[in-house]
Formats: C-alpha cells, structure tokens, sequence
C-alpha cells in the first residue's frame, strides 16, 4: 500500500502506520534545505544560539554581580588587569555582566510578547477567516480601525497611566503587534478552508472548533514561524525604545533599551558604557532579521519559482 | 468616465471608513488618560480642598466621566484642544502650533530623503540582482533596519559632534547643521526598509510579462526601466509611505528628546509624565489624524496607480 502524503500535516499518520515513504521530499524538507543554502541564515542562527547561551549562563560564569558596584574601578575603561573585560559604569558597575543581565530581560519580552501577539493573531484571524462573511468584515475592519492608530503613543500613555509593571510591558506591547499576525492568518485561512481536508473534516462531523483547532491551525504553522521570528526583534525593539525613554523595566533590573540609554548620557567620558550594550543589540536584531528573512525565502511559497 | 466613477466611488468610501477611526481615536485617549490613577494636581505640596475644588471646577473635573467626555468632543469638533494643565498659560493648541513646524520639518525631510535614497538604493540592487553591489547595499540595509535610531544617534553625535566637532551634538535653531543629525537619523531605517521593499518589488517586475514584451519590441533598458517598470515597482513603496509616517512619528520622540528639539515628541513625552492631559490628548490626536489623512491619501495614489484595487471594492 502506497500513501502519497502531499500535506505535511499527514506525514507523522503516515510514519505511524508504518507507511514507507518512497523517496520523496515533504514541504518541510524542501524548506530546509532552501534554509540551509542561505548562508547568512545560518550564521545568524549560529549567532544566535551563541547569543542565548552567553545571556542565559554568562553572567554566572562571571565572578562580578550585576549590582557590584566597585568603588576602585569607576568608569574604567576595558581592560584584563581590572578584571572589567567590557570596562565599568560610572559607579563602577562590570558592564558585560549587566549587558547579560539584561539581555536576559530583553529576550524575554522578546519572547513572551511575541508569544502574546501569536495567541491573540492567529486566534483572532482563523476566527474570521474560517466563519467569514459578516464576522470576517467586522473583525477584519476593528484591525483596519485599529492600525491607523499612533500606537507607541498609546503604549507610552499606558506605562505612565498603570506604572511600569513588566507584566504590562509584556502585554501592551504584544497587543500592539498581533495585528499583522491576523492579517496574514486570516488570508491563509481563507485559502485553506475550502480545501479537501477540510471538507472532508466537515463531511465526517467535526464540529468547526475542531477544524480550526487540528486541521487549520497546524497548516498555518509555516507562515506563523515566519512572523514569529520577524515580531521577535520588533517587540524586542519596542522594548528598548521604551526602556530608553524611562518608561521601560526599572532598576535594579534592565534591559539592552535602557543600558543604552545610560550609556548615551556617560558616552563621553565612558564611550564603552553605550558601545556594549548598543552592539549586543543591534547584532541580536540583525540576526533575528536574517533568520526571519531566510525562513521567509524558505517557507513562502510565493517566491518557489 | 467608467475609470473616473470607480475612483469617485473609492474615495467617498475610504472617507467614510476614516469616522470610526477618528472616533475610537479619541475615546481610547480620553478614557485611557483618565484611567490614570493620581490627577494633574496632585504635588508634594497639599492643596486646601477648596482650592483643589476650585481648581477641578475650573477643568470640569468635577463632572461625571461621560460629562466630561461629551464636553470634549464638542470641544474638538471646533478645534479647540482647552488650556494646558502643566504649562499654565499656555493653550494645546498654541503648543501644538509651535512645536508642529519643528516636528513636521524634521519628519517631512527625513521622509523625502528616505523615498529618494531608498527607491535610488533598490533599483539599483534590484538591476544588479546577486551581485557584489546587490549584496553589499542589502547587507547595509539589513544593518540600517536593525540598528534603533536611538543608537545611532549617540554614536553619530559622538562621532561628529563629540569627536570630529562638524555639527553641533543638539539644539535647535533652524540652520542646516543643526538639522542634519536629526533628520539623517530619523530617515534612515525607513531609508533601509524601502530600499529592501523596492529591490523586491523591482525584481519581481522585472520579470513580468509586459517588460518581456518591451524588451522584445527593442526598447533601450533605460527606456524599459523608466517607463514600464517604474511606476508598478514603487506601488508597494507608495502603500508603505502610510505605516513609514506613523513609524517616523514615534521614531521623532526619541529623536527629538535625544537632540533636545523642541517638537510635539518632547511635549508629549513630559506631558505624559506630568499628567497633563489636554495636552497629551492634544497630541495623541493631532498625529492620530496626521496618519490617518495620509494613510488616506497614500491609498489613493495607490488607487491610480493600481486600478484593481479600486475594482475589488464593488465585492
């Protein structure tokens, strides 16, 4: 018995009933490979785990604490002999231990924003997508209403009006970026459910949750990744432009936003003091900009010709 | 004439659909605003209750929220944004007056300089398509889309103001230098992100049909590229013209506080953290109707240059 699997979504059944596959590539490996040849991807992938491992273990691999300050050493520039690799603050502070540190917090926003932007996208634009007509137009015109608004300006209005809370930064800022997340579902959707699979669903009696839940959503998943890596640096982004203008996370803790911004008022005396922190940014940008671009190249099928 | 009513058509309704913006504009402002736990008055200094009686009579402070809210969108209907609470003798509207042409030179030159360089930018890349000019021009442009404005800033101050001394590192008093840095460092990730868009655009146009059949007629290149692949190429630049303001407009917040420039950003952001809400209302509304205008208008360039979209309205 030969099954041929065009959809990746039945792949895994196939494997599972023991189907041997003859000798052809699924979607998802054909990606790969379109992947793998985008050299810039991969390097920036590369650096990126690379990135992710000095975040996460660095600042315990270094002897100085985040809060140390080290009256002896107060902006020093980077050296061995001080033991400040990266230099110091201006109030002696080891500055590669607090680029760690809040790089830590930087990607986590990255992260968890993102992570919110994604429920509320995909959700909201499979939603109209699937039940279309009426719904579709109103929710798809709440989207429409809801772009053309200044939103850093609402973001900022809610950091002052409910106080810097990290839980709200999370949460304003993935509110603001689900919007295209639900744009791009919504028109995948659209093309999915009239597909076989889909009414071959219907025609057994899976209730619609159902179908959007185990049949719309996993087919989804290649445009999703795309936008997931390209709303990481956005949010991440966002984060910072917040931290630097002093409405982002407060001391102690701190993110790559508002080293920067301590940075720029010592830059001066102590250029190293914005230097680190703005390369670390920037080079985490860079990479998740790459890594999104080359997943897009991979993953879309728009640009297979 | 049929092409004429499709286009009457689009606009009437594309002014219609601008209401509910508008409107959800400035009831999330109002209610947000006054969601803010503390008031405008209140200092280290306690007021007599009297007078803080008197001084919330003076703002309307004492009626209701839906009161109060009615109030000010009659007030808005005719322009008037009431007094400022920070800067006492102040209206919003005579801030908004005088920090808007600052504002507004900055972003309309960081904008025109953006279009001209990134569309110069993406052609070029896009005619040299995997080369070394393509790749290097791209690689500069991702790097212009991930470095934030507010580290370039520094360290274009610190490089040509600090260290080299060309240009002053911030003010503001209306001479070219003093311009430079700022609007350079406003433009440039739009810059980048529209040379990204326009290499990608032109590439694809460059392989369509229609320019197969103008090479094939014998149609020099640069005939071929100025009047047939141009106009569909800068289609997609024109629709992000609308989301590259609203962009450009945060991005001057930060601008502008960097280079210490008196404009709206600066107002805003000290508004905010005072509480002064007629102004900060005042601003959030005036960009929100600054973007939302040219959203409107960019839609319909897009409109005359892409004649479908007009027709997919009718469904």
């Amino acid at each position: 018995m030969t099954i041929k699997t065009d959809n990746p979504a039945v792949d895994p059944f196939a494997a599972a009933m023991g189907v041997v596959d003859i000798k052809g590539r699924s979607p998802w490996e054909d990606a790969w490979h379109r992947l793998l040849k985008n050299r810039a991807a991969v390097y920036s992938a590369f650096i990126m785990v690379v990135m992710l491992l000095l975040v996460i273990f660095g600042p315990m691999l270094i002897s100085w604490e985040s809060d140390f300050t080290d009256w002896d050493n107060t902006s020093s520039p980077p050296s061995f002999s001080t033991g400040h690799w990266f230099g110091t603050d201006a109030v002696g502070r080891d500055i590669l231990v607090r680029t760690l540190e809040g790089g830590r917090i930087s990607l986590m926003v990255g992260l968890v924003a993102t992570i919110v932007s994604l429920v509320i996208g995909v959700s909201y634009g499979a939603i109209a997508g699937y039940f279309g007509g009426a719904a579709d137009r109103i929710m798809m015109r709440i989207v429409d209403i809801i772009y053309a608004l200044p939103f850093m300006f609402f973001v900022i209005m809610l950091m002052v009006v409910f106080g810097r809370n990290i839980l709200l930064i999370f949460a304003a800022i993935g509110a603001i970026n689900w919007l295209d997340m639900a744009r791009i579902v919504r028109g995948q959707t659209l093309s999915l459910k009239n597909t076989e699979f889909v009414e071959a669903a219907r025609a057994c009696g899976v209730s619609d949750w159902d179908i959007i839940r185990r049949h719309i959503t996993p087919n989804l998943l290649g445009v999703v990744i795309v936008y997931v890596t390209l709303t990481i640096p956005q949010v991440i982004l966002a984060e910072s432009f917040l931290s630097f203008l002093g409405l982002g996370v407060q001391e102690p803790m701190s993110s790559w936003g508002a080293l920067v911004s301590d940075g720029a008022q010592d830059m001066e005396s102590a250029p190293w003091t914005l230097i680190v922190p703005s390369v670390f940014l920037t080079v985490t940008l860079y990479c998740f900009n790459y890594i999104g671009d080359g997943l897009r190249d991979a993953l879309d099928p728009k640009d297979r010709v | 004439m049929i092409r004429d009513t499709g286009m009457a058509r689009h606009v009437i309704r594309r002014l219609l659909s601008l209401l509910p913006t508008l409107f959800m504009l400035i009831t999330v402002a109002f209610f947000l605003m006054r969601a803010a736990p503390g008031g405008p008055f209140d200092s280290e200094k306690l007021l007599p209750p009297e007078i803080e009686a008197n001084l919330e009579a003076k703002y309307h402070m004492d009626e209701s929220l839906l009161q109060q809210y009615f109030r000010y969108l009659s007030q808005i209907a005719v322009l008037d944004f009431g007094p400022s609470i920070q800067y006492k003798d102040w209206t919003v509207n005579e801030l908004i007056g005088q920090a808007m042409p600052v504002s507004l030179t900055i972003g309309l030159s960081a904008m025109v300089l953006a279009f001209l360089f990134g569309t110069l930018f993406g052609i070029t890349a896009a005619l040299r398509q995997n080369t070394r000019t393509d790749y290097i021009l791209m690689g500069v442009g991702m790097l212009g889309i991930s470095i934030p404005n507010f580290v370039i800033a520094p360290i274009l101050i610190l490089l040509l103001a600090v260290y080299a001394g060309w240009l002053p590192a911030g003010g503001w008093d209306w001479s070219i230098a003093s311009m430079v840095l700022p609007v350079v460092t406003l433009s440039l990730p739009v810059t980048a992100y529209i040379a990204r868009l326009t290499r990608g655009s032109m590439i694809e146009v460059m392989h369509s049909n229609f320019i197969r059949s103008a090479r094939a007629k014998g149609l020099p290149e640069s005939v071929v590229i100025r009047r047939h692949a141009l106009r569909p190429a800068l289609a997609p630049v024109i629709s992000f013209l609308g989301p590259a303001t609203a962009g450009m407009i945060s991005g001057s917040v930060i601008i502008e506080r960097i280079f210490s420039i008196p404009g709206l950003g600066s107002y805003f952001v000290q508004g905010a953290l005072n509480r002064d809400y007629s102004l900060v209302m005042g601003i959030v509304i005036f960009y929100g109707v600054l973007i939302i205008v040219l959203n409107f208008l960019v839609d319909l360039i897009y409109a005359w240059l892409n004649p479908r979209v007009r027709y997919d309205d009718k469904n």
